[in-house]
């Protein structure tokens, strides 16, 4: 259940041989033999719900409640999704959110759009019709075709609703509402079965490889092609695989699936709490948040996908999007009216490069009223590079940050006390000197030259990479070979819910790859998403002896 | 597959009813004199019910200012200083000192260790690690799945994620963040009124079972085909599922009357409505009062009989409007005051959050249940996750017990623990309420020694 690295000694070798030569990526090594984990099942995360409704009912279906909390596993939530179930109260929300989309996509204004014919009396139980709007609905919402005798069983529950509510849409609405609350639904699951072409060997269904697919690249359901291609066993076949890997890269929609791995990566759930005192940081409100957020967002899709960039690029570009309630704390003119992005480049001489100085990672990474380089420091080293800063000790006097009558002006003053305490210092020398640089931007993000009254000395290194600011800080984040590796280690985690370690097979191939594609991510995407690893599996553990499959028929008394 | 009545013959016979449309209205008549002479149960001879909840602030006491050291377990509590306001609720609270959390080598993970030793009885083996789950759900297993909901979970802080309930690691209560959504689902279409003289089983009601019946229908299919660590997942799935199914079987029951209930107003003007996040402390007052109010009727109007309410977090993030430091910075980052032995802005924050407990006592016990009033039927355990926040320290944290339990505890003593593990005051809560459990904890923290001081 839980597949992380302490998992890895569990794994069975399967001795996947992967012809070189395939043309499935870009250029590079050849895939790997390489190990494979036990099938897995992972809890939709929030946004691949809302995703998943909006894709089916269209964005006039609001989804409104609260989801149970994912863990943050190896940096990731998505990874500590496949650890998580649903609590007894998280069901009651799911049951909730249920019956409202239920409830709208079959209210009158709606039910043209998405039953497939319209009955003339509500009163009367139209069974085709629930049968079509069924099996049709279920099959997007559980990635794979219901059976015969499962759209009966809806469709008979809907007559049983519909007789005793009175209404045939009512109880069309209930029947929707039990595919919403079906684990099949909620859960991502890996079903397998024997694989044809080796003996004793598990493959995944083509409908479980769809869903792996179409999670990695567009963070949702997948689309009716990929459903028929796997209808057809065409998802067996890494050729013809590769044909809608090619495809869906293609779509615009490859941008949702980027931008929900970054908003993983870079933590920014977190925006969903940010607070900035508004007396301390007024032009930092909530316009601005949900721009900030959405600032950065678009830089990595403009840069990674629409430019195909180099990722490491992100952290010393300094092409952005403006928008008006940014100008108001980046101070800058934006000629574009309310609510329109524009492109944006700081000058040359701006301090400002990097996805690292902009906003969202400023404001994030700072107390309510004012900045902290020090947790700055620790999420370049844990986001970034993903190195973990240990947790400061318990006994812990910081006091000299506050003490009236110091002399210290500013913050890089302040720490340095750290380095008189050998308690302190092993820590505070791993993520200050980093968070420093960006001592030109305040809890907001906003620039400033002095603090109270203080010139302030932006200089600082990171892993023995001297630089004078955050520019020079991008750029050694920019050279550093953990930026890239702790990219390749997030993205296949993101992808699998396995971390890899560094020395890892597995992991070396994505690397090389990654540096031979110029760093681009659309091509390590393509490299994963067309791998044979990406896709295998080992056998599952079926025993019956841990769980008595019985249990839980009964009703609580 | 059929629609499933999982259900006693007449209950079956009842439903089958008015799923065949002839809905059914059981009319009882609500009088005052249901309740008994004695006011502790209703007439009729249900037992007024006994609720728990817990109530959580983050970063403890400053030692010394927090209530007067006592060298021996006895009556008389001195609160002073930073729980000054909570001495006028003296009589129904119990204080418990010198209780401590063992780690037995482990690293004490600044403000997680504390509440994750003290709610589940383990400490944890690395930070988040949830290891066993937290008393607040095994209570609630116990006395919670005949409400309509088994838990609720409060933050005051705008963030579901300050929730001190999990089942474990992986399994957490996300808590509301909103009293107008609060009351919005409290109050909602849902509502039953117990004070109605008519009841009517809503058939939707019904139905919302039925969809739970048709799912765990097709549990054993499911289970087949996965593996035995995905079987964990799902098992917890089928759990809750299981544990809904019975609440909303309680839905189509008529609840017992209860004249504390009233269904109030909705939250306005109360500064938090459009502004639902936020850790600056008058909002979170606000949030805490307003929460107060509407959790006050949830437990009248036995809607639930578990609740947690965080009213800050475990790292306390409050903040002045205007400050540039929070609670959790100051108590680390703030100089003592050697004339007054504390760090007083870290201290004017702790009282504030002794003083939302006050509030909040207080509105519970304005709420005349029976012949006395909500919190003698109730055992609120107040509680925070260290003593003195400036080291982490996780010994000697600062808990309460608030209100009678029906009568199964004793009130106004402060209680020495003379460096006893706090799991005796998580098991003595478990078992006050029912729990069937004679030993809890592990390692260090295991304990089979009850608080017997306070058992009536």
């Amino acid at each position: 259940m839980i597949p992380v690295v302490s998992h890895l000694r569990q794994w069975v070798l399967l001795a996947l041989f992967v012809f070189a030569g395939l043309g499935l990526t870009a250029c590079g090594p050849a895939e790997p033999v390489t190990e494979s984990a036990p099938p897995d099942m992972r809890r939709l995360t929030e946004e691949q719900y809302r995703n998943i409704i909006a894709d089916v009912f269209g964005t006039t279906i609001t989804v409104s409640g609260r989801f149970d909390p994912l863990v943050r596993t190896e940096g990731l939530l998505a990874v500590g999704a496949w650890s998580t179930s649903v609590s007894s109260a998280g069901l009651m929300q799911y049951e909730e959110i249920a019956r409202s989309v239920a409830a709208q996509v079959l209210n009158e204004t709606n039910r043209p759009l998405f039953a497939p014919c319209q009955t003339s009396d509500d009163t009367a139980f139209d069974e085709p019709c629930a049968r079509q709007f069924l099996a049709k609905v279920g099959r997007v919402l559980f990635r794979r075709p219901l059976t015969d005798e499962e759209v009966s069983a809806r469709v008979s529950f809907a007559r049983r609703a519909a007789d005793s509510l009175g209404h045939f849409y009512d109880g069309l609405s209930f029947s929707l509402t039990s595919l919403l609350v079906d684990p099949e639904f909620l859960f991502i699951t890996d079903f397998t079965e024997p694989d044809p072409d080796q003996r004793d060997a598990t493959r995944l269904t083509a409908f479980s490889k769809a869903a792996r697919l179409s999670f990695l690249l567009w963070n949702t359901t997948p689309d009716d092609a990929l459903l028929i291609a796997a209808e057809n066993g065409d998802l067996h076949s890494m050729d013809r695989l590769s044909r809608h890997v090619d495809r869906m890269m293609a779509s615009p929609r490859l941008n949702n699936g980027v931008r929900a791995f970054f908003s993983d990566m870079l933590e920014f759930n977190k925006f969903d709490v940010l607070e900035k005192d508004s007396i301390i940081y007024p032009a930092f409100g909530t316009a601005a948040v949900r721009d900030a957020r959405e600032q950065t967002l678009r830089t990595i899709t403009d840069h990674l996908v629409t430019r195909n960039g180099d990722y490491r690029d992100l952290f010393t570009t300094r092409k952005t999007f403006m928008s008006r309630p940014l100008g108001m704390v980046y101070q800058v003119r934006v000629k574009a009216p309310e609510n329109v992005w524009e492109p944006f480049e700081f000058p040359a001489d701006d301090p400002r490069a990097g996805i690292q100085a902009q906003l969202s990672f400023l404001a994030l990474n700072s107390h309510p009223g004012r900045s902290s380089p020090t947790l700055r420091g620790k999420a370049i080293r844990n986001m970034l590079l993903c190195q973990r800063v240990p947790d400061p000790p318990a006994d812990v006097d910081f006091s000299e940050f506050n003490d009236p009558n110091s002399p210290s002006k500013t913050a890089r003053d302040r720490l340095s006390a750290h380095a008189t305490n050998a308690a302190c210092a092993g820590c505070h020398r791993i993520t200050d000197p980093i968070g420093l640089a960006l001592e030109n931007f305040d809890g907001s993000g906003q620039f400033r030259a002095v603090e109270n009254g203080a010139h302030i000395d932006t200089s600082g290194d990171l892993d023995g990479i001297l630089f004078a600011d955050g520019a020079g800080l991008g750029q050694a984040l920019h050279d550093n070979p953990a930026t890239t590796s702790c990219l390749v280690n997030r993205i296949y985690a993101y992808a699998s819910g396995q971390s890899l370690s560094s020395r890892n097979e597995w992991m070396a191939y994505l690397e090389e790859g990654f540096a031979a594609d110029g760093y681009s991510i659309t091509a390590l995407l393509k490299r994963i998403a067309s791998s044979t690893t990406f896709y295998a599996v080992a056998p599952a553990d079926t025993s019956e002896q841990e769980f008595d499959l019985a249990a839980n028929t009964s009703p609580v008394e | 597959m059929g629609i499933r009545y999982p259900y006693p013959t007449s209950r079956r016979a009842l439903l089958r009813g008015v799923l065949a449309g002839s809905a059914i209205t059981v009319g009882v008549p609500f009088l005052d004199s249901l309740l008994n002479s004695s006011g502790t149960a209703l007439a009729v001879g249900t037992p007024l019910p006994v609720r728990f909840g817990t109530w959580f602030w983050g970063l403890g006491h400053t030692p010394g200012h927090g209530v007067d050291a006592k060298a021996a377990t006895g009556s008389g509590i001195g609160f002073k200083g930073e729980t000054q306001a909570l001495a006028t609720h003296r009589d129904i609270i119990n204080y418990f000192g010198k209780f401590n959390a063992p780690l037995d080598g482990r690293s004490n993970y600044p403000h997680a260790t504390g509440w994750i030793a003290s709610r589940t009885g383990t400490a944890p083996d690395k930070q988040d690690d949830v290891p066993a789950p937290t008393y607040d759900l095994l209570i609630a297993d116990k006395i919670g799945t005949r409400n309509r909901f088994k838990t609720i979970d409060l933050s005051c802080t705008g963030n579901p994620r300050h929730s001190y309930s999990a089942r474990s690691t992986y399994n957490r209560n996300a808590a509301e963040v909103s009293p107008a959504a609060f009351y919005g689902r409290l109050f909602g279409p849902e509502f039953v009124d117990p004070n109605k003289a008519e009841f009517t089983p809503d058939p939707r009601t019904m139905v919302r079972q039925s969809v739970l019946s048709a799912v765990k229908d097709d549990r054993q299919k499911l289970m087949r085909q996965v593996g035995v660590s995905d079987r964990a997942q799902l098992d917890e799935y089928f759990t809750s599922l299981r544990e809904l199914e019975t609440q909303l079987e309680v839905q189509l029951q008529k609840p017992a009357p209860n004249k504390a209930c009233l269904v109030i107003d909705p939250p306005q003007d109360d500064g938090v409505q459009g502004n639902e996040t936020g850790v600056e402390i008058t909002r979170v007052e606000a949030s805490h009062k307003s929460f107060a109010r509407i959790l006050a009727m949830a437990v009248a109007c036995n809607q639930t009989s578990v609740f947690n309410v965080v009213f800050s977090d475990s790292n306390s993030s409050l903040r002045r409007a205007g400050e540039s430091v929070t609670h959790h910075s100051l108590s680390h980052e703030e100089r003592m005051d050697p004339e007054l032995g504390l760090q007083q802005q870290t201290s004017w924050f702790n009282t504030r959050s002794m003083d939302a407990l006050a509030v909040f006592i207080g509105t519970l016990s304005s709420i005349r249940e029976g012949d006395g009033t909500l919190l003698d039927n109730m055992l609120l355990l107040a509680g925070s996750e260290t003593s003195f926040a400036k080291n982490h320290s996780v010994d000697d944290i600062p808990f309460m017990t608030v209100g009678k339990a029906g009568g199964r505890i004793k009130t106004g003593l402060h209680i020495n623990g003379n460096g006893d593990p706090v799991t005796r005051v998580g098991l003595t809560a478990m078992q006050v309420m029912g729990v069937s459990i004679d030993s809890w904890g592990s390692r260090s923290l295991q304990t089979s020694k009850s608080v017997n001081d306070i058992l009536a």
